[in-house]
């Protein structure tokens, strides 16, 4: 009897204990991380203030107006439009995507010195945001079904419990092999992200230096992208950051893209 | 510039900015611009070894007070060879934006069409020259002064414009090119451009909405060719040569989006209607034409870009043509073909862009080459060096009449 008991205990310790750990399926981390980094609110607007520096320490400054919207769940479709400030020689050019989940987004560029829309043809996996140390992936998010996740581990990374997650990408192409993100527990922010190449070595370096709450949204207002290899760094600052502010549809469309509404830029 | 249009540009601003009631959004910006390109092959035909020197700034005014916006772009430049200083408006307009359509009056730059480089169904005015002559590509497009009418309803969406005053093309300038002339023994020429009235009043319209993930367009211009075609006063023993400028509609279509591998597909196509010879009877007016683009552009790595394009234009009534022309005169082909390869490749963080753009003609095998590398030295701060070599088929051949006109151009500009 007093063994029985002893195994039914020991037996539902065990279940509790890795009903804890593994409440969460590695796929399912990643899911609620995407939902809380990239799609909170029904919409959202920011003045992203991006300073690229250079080894030798020459700054460059990419200054914008980001608006996003959501159509449909988390991992969904979106649409970013983007007006440029600064540098000089950008400003006024506007930016919009179509993001689809699974597939390469569609894009739009307006340049105003020839008052020309065109689409562009990029690839997000490879491609750089303005000449930043982000990819264009890094910015809009990367479709999850495109990597394999794992717990490496769960450690508490500044203070906070987070899961390690591995994601190694399934194609071959990549330029990186896998990607370890600290994915805080209660809010499911990723607070760092290591990139490791081909040859298992840490190459880029990803850091959430600022988390505000704005409408109750828990927000990475200040975060930086460094590449060890380049000593190259994009230092990236969410402004102005607002949350369901009832962008409508047509703000996503050649019309706007060549008039940017000033209610919505500013 | 009409001094009707200034005046009322003069109005406009001094009601913007002088208006108790305005506090509108004021913002300047331009930059200043050294533009020099240095013949490689042989000097001008007047002797001089620059096709383009000059020194420039440009402004950026706008002010704007929903619904309105003022856009003033004034350039002030000093051109080294013919040493002048001229003062020259770029864009000067107004807008005024309701929820479901705006108009914006003024001069204007309008692009339209999906060709790189390559125009069918923007039929706005281009100066050819400035290309040709290493200038930053924004002036290969010259305003227009007139009215555009946006109108959004939702099914669709719809531009009018309306061009009041005729602006013809620019081509290269007998001073600074060596050029094909069918003519060259008779030196009196007159320019004769459409008169300016309501029944001259070029029309452009363009409809477009998406289409099953493809951006789809439908274009009608009524109005007149940019390139004018020559009158001699006499068949026989011509004494005098008119150019002037026959009247054009232009019905076309185009579509672009995502191809197969990812990249962007474009398809462009149009009719040119010559109204004024619609037999093709006329040798010295442009018979009526079928134009039709096809274009491809790709990533194939991390900022590398590949464009490829195919461009035809063929003739419509060939025999009637041919039948009439007069002997000794060049004959074109029924068919004139262009294809395009543009390279684009960034690097250092996008500060360094090294290109390579190249027309080549299968139908005259004449052909133009563009290489140009271009660095911000900072934010504000860029430069760019490049070629324009041209050569190929005959001396009367688009590109191959350029042949000794080969140019390399630096463009330097502080931008603020």
């Amino acid at each position: 009897m007093k063994r029985s008991l002893i195994i039914v205990v020991s037996i539902m310790v065990s279940l509790a204990i890795v009903g804890s750990s593994f409440a969460a399926t590695p796929d399912e981390i990643m899911k609620k991380s995407q939902a809380a980094f990239l799609y909170q609110g029904k919409d959202f607007k920011s003045r992203v203030m991006m300073k690229l520096v250079s080894k030798g320490g020459q700054e460059r400054i990419r200054e914008m107006t980001m608006l996003r919207k959501n159509y449909g769940l988390p991992g969904g479709e979106q649409k970013y439009f983007i007006y440029f400030f600064q540098p000089a020689d950008v400003k006024d050019m506007t930016f919009m995507v179509y993001k689809y989940p699974g597939k390469d987004a569609d894009r739009w560029l307006f340049i105003p010195a020839i008052s020309m829309v065109r689409r562009i043809a990029a690839k997000d996996k490879y491609s750089s945001f303005v000449g930043s140390d982000f990819t264009y992936e890094d910015v809009s998010g990367r479709n999850l079904e495109d990597d394999n996740h794992s717990i490496a581990k769960e450690e508490k990374y500044n203070g906070k419990d987070c899961f390690v997650v591995k994601s190694t990408p399934k194609a071959a192409d990549m330029e990186y092999r896998y990607k370890l993100s600290w994915i805080e527990k209660t809010g499911f922010l990723p607070l760092k992200e290591e990139y490791y190449d081909k040859r298992g070595e840490i190459y880029k370096v990803f850091t959430a230096d600022e988390l505000k709450d704005v409408k109750g949204f828990p927000t990475i207002t200040k975060r930086t992208m460094k590449n060890l290899q380049s000593s190259h760094m994009t230092e990236v600052t969410y402004l102005k950051v607002d949350y369901n502010i009832g962008i409508e549809d047509s703000l996503f469309s050649e019309r706007f893209l060549k008039q940017p509404p000033k209610k919505w830029i500013e | 510039m009409n001094n009707n249009l200034k005046l009322l540009i003069f109005f406009l601003i001094t009601l913007f900015l002088f208006s108790p009631a305005s506090a509108a959004d004021i913002s300047l910006h331009g930059f200043f611009q050294g533009n020099y390109a240095s013949d490689i092959s042989s000097s001008n035909p007047s002797g001089g070894d620059f096709k383009w020197a000059g020194e420039r700034v440009q402004l950026k005014l706008e002010a704007s007070k929903d619904p309105f916006r003022l856009f003033l772009k004034p350039d002030a430049f000093y051109d080294h060879i013919d040493r002048k200083t001229e003062l020259e408006l770029r864009e000067g307009y107004i807008d005024y934006t309701a929820s479901t359509w705006d108009i914006r009056a003024g001069r204007q730059i309008l692009t339209w069409g999906l060709g790189d480089l390559i125009f069918i169904n923007d039929v706005f005015p281009k100066d050819y020259e400035a290309f040709f002559s290493g200038r930053p590509l924004e002036y290969l497009k010259k305003g227009v002064d007139g009215v555009k009418i946006g109108a959004y309803p939702g099914f669709a969406s719809i531009e009018l414009v309306a061009i009041q005053f005729f602006e013809p093309n620019n081509f290269p300038d007998s001073k600074r090119f060596w050029m094909f002339d069918p003519m060259p023994f008779i030196t009196d020429r007159e320019k004769k451009e459409p008169a300016v009235n309501l029944k001259n009043t070029e029309v452009a319209i363009r409809a477009y909405r998406e289409i099953a993930g493809f951006d789809a367009s439908l274009y009608f211009y009524r109005g007149f060719f940019r390139q004018p075609s020559m009158m001699s006063d006499n068949p026989i023993m011509p004494a005098k040569l008119t150019l002037f400028y026959p009247k054009l509609f232009v019905y076309g279509t185009s579509l672009q989006g995502r191809a197969l591998d990812g990249g962007v597909l474009s398809l462009e196509a149009g009719y040119y209607d010559s109204r004024e010879d619609r037999s093709g009877a006329n040798p010295m007016i442009p018979n009526s034409q079928t134009r039709v683009l096809i274009g491809h552009q790709r990533q194939i790595w991390e900022d590398f870009t590949i464009g490829l394009q195919y461009y035809g234009e063929y003739m419509h009534d060939y025999s009637a043509y041919v039948k009439n022309l007069p002997s000794g005169f060049p004959k074109e082909k029924r068919l004139h073909d262009l294809a395009s390869v543009r390279l684009t490749q960034f690097l250092i963080h996008q500060t360094l862009r090294l290109s390579f753009f190249s027309f080549w003609s299968p139908s005259d095998s004449d052909y133009l080459l563009n290489p140009e590398i271009k660095y911000n030295f900072s934010d504000h701060v860029w430069a760019a060096i490049g070629g324009n070599i041209f050569g190929g088929g005959e001396e009367r051949n688009q590109f191959g009449q350029l042949d000794k006109n080969d140019n390399v151009y630096l463009q330097v500009r502080y931008e603020f």
